[in-house]
């Protein structure tokens, strides 16, 4: 019987430099890559036919300024890889998206349309208002995607914004549903908000706002959102908890999400439509 | 919104509203299909997500199905079967200049 060959393929994991820049960068291509790839889970499933086009439509849009950053990423000086490589062949520690956007799309397996809804509004208000101020980024080739991801998170931030007002201000059970799912995304909110050394060198170079400097108007956005809701006020008390999927330290369900999202590029190096 | 039981007979589902769409600046808003929705926001939004996915539209108007008002196809024969044998009404008897579009 023939012994088993192991050979080095494309398939194994590769490793990404820590500098400030990529790590900046690959915050947001991440963030954009899994919350598509959560959002692309609806698909087939959403609850009635037009929100589910709806739904992969701003996963594609989604997808999408995921890989103009990859593509731009991987041919930084010094780093020579493709998108595809980038976005499927990395072990979890080494993505850099928040905590909230990695998160279930329901509780106990099951699909909750409030909790997507209520995510997808309060990271279509953060990008957009990253986006912004990516548009004068010192970067040019960020500079133009924040440019063209800025009209899609407008749309986003339009369309999650009118469903989380349906559903706080509609049916008793559609308001118990959004507080519930208000409840059980915003200690992950913080994360976004958290300032660290790569935050100052972006700031620094003129590639990006820290983090931290977009809160005051995502507040702002929010509290004019959640007051049409009947939701209570945003609050962001201080909490012992606090979320690390931006420095790498992912949730429990992100191994899971990962085995879904690299299955078929492990399993076919370098496959490709 | 009221609140209404979870059942699946047509009262619980959202209205259904019809889609047109203008192509492009100039051209007149054609009529593309239809589709539910809860109120007329959603309808624009799932109208933009539905019907212009490859770049259809750049002006779209919905309108609740219920409101149009259409001919008895009853009436057909009476409607427009008249209109067969009156040849001379279409504007193939001259030539058009030639600066006009879309007769």
């Amino acid at each position: 019987m023939n012994q088993p060959v192991f050979v080095s393929g494309t398939q194994q994991s590769i490793v990404v430099p820590r500098d400030a820049t990529t790590i900046y960068l690959l915050r947001i291509a991440d963030t954009c890559l899994i919350l598509a790839q959560r959002l692309s889970e609806w698909c087939g499933h959403a609850p009635v036919l037009e929100e589910d086009i709806a739904m992969a439509n701003m996963a594609l849009d989604l997808l999408g300024q995921a890989r103009a950053l990859f593509a731009h990423i991987g041919q930084r000086p010094g780093i020579d890889l493709d998108e595809d490589r980038l976005a499927f062949l990395r072990d979890e520690r080494d993505y850099f998206n928040v905590t909230l956007v990695e998160l279930p799309n329901g509780t106990s397996g099951r699909r909750d349309f409030a909790f997507t809804t209520l995510r997808n509004a309060v990271m279509a208000t953060f990008l957009k208002l990253l986006w912004e101020r990516l548009s004068s980024s010192s970067d040019e080739a960020v500079a133009a995607i924040a440019g063209k991801a800025l009209k899609e998170a407008r749309y986003h931030q339009q369309h999650a914004g009118e469903w989380v007002v349906r559903l706080g201000d509609g049916t008793d059970e559609s308001a118990r549903r959004l507080d519930a799912a208000r409840q059980r995304l915003w200690i992950y909110v913080a994360e976004l908000f958290d300032a660290d050394d790569v935050d100052d060198a972006a700031e620094a170079m003129g590639l990006g706002p820290r983090w931290s400097a977009l809160h005051d108007a995502w507040h702002a956005e929010m509290a004019i959102l959640f007051d049409e809701a009947r939701l209570p006020a945003p609050t962001t008390r201080p909490s012992a908890f606090r979320s690390t999927g931006k420095i790498g330290r992912h949730s429990e369900h992100m191994g899971y999400l990962l085995a879904d999202l690299q299955y078929l590029q492990r399993a076919y190096p370098g496959g490709v439509w | 919104m009221n609140p209404q039981p979870a059942s699946a007979d047509s009262s619980s589902e959202f209205p259904l509203w019809e889609v047109f769409v203008r192509s492009k600046a100039g051209l007149d808003h054609k009529h593309c299909g239809s589709l539910h929705a809860a109120d007329a926001k959603m309808a624009i939004q799932h109208a933009r997500d539905v019907y212009t996915r490859r770049q259809e539209g750049v002006s779209i108007w919905v309108v609740r199905s219920d409101h149009i008002v259409a001919s008895d196809p009853g009436d057909k024969a009476m409607y427009f079967d008249p209109m067969e044998d009156k040849v001379y009404r279409h504007p193939t008897f001259y030539p058009l200049p030639a600066s006009v579009d879309h007769m």
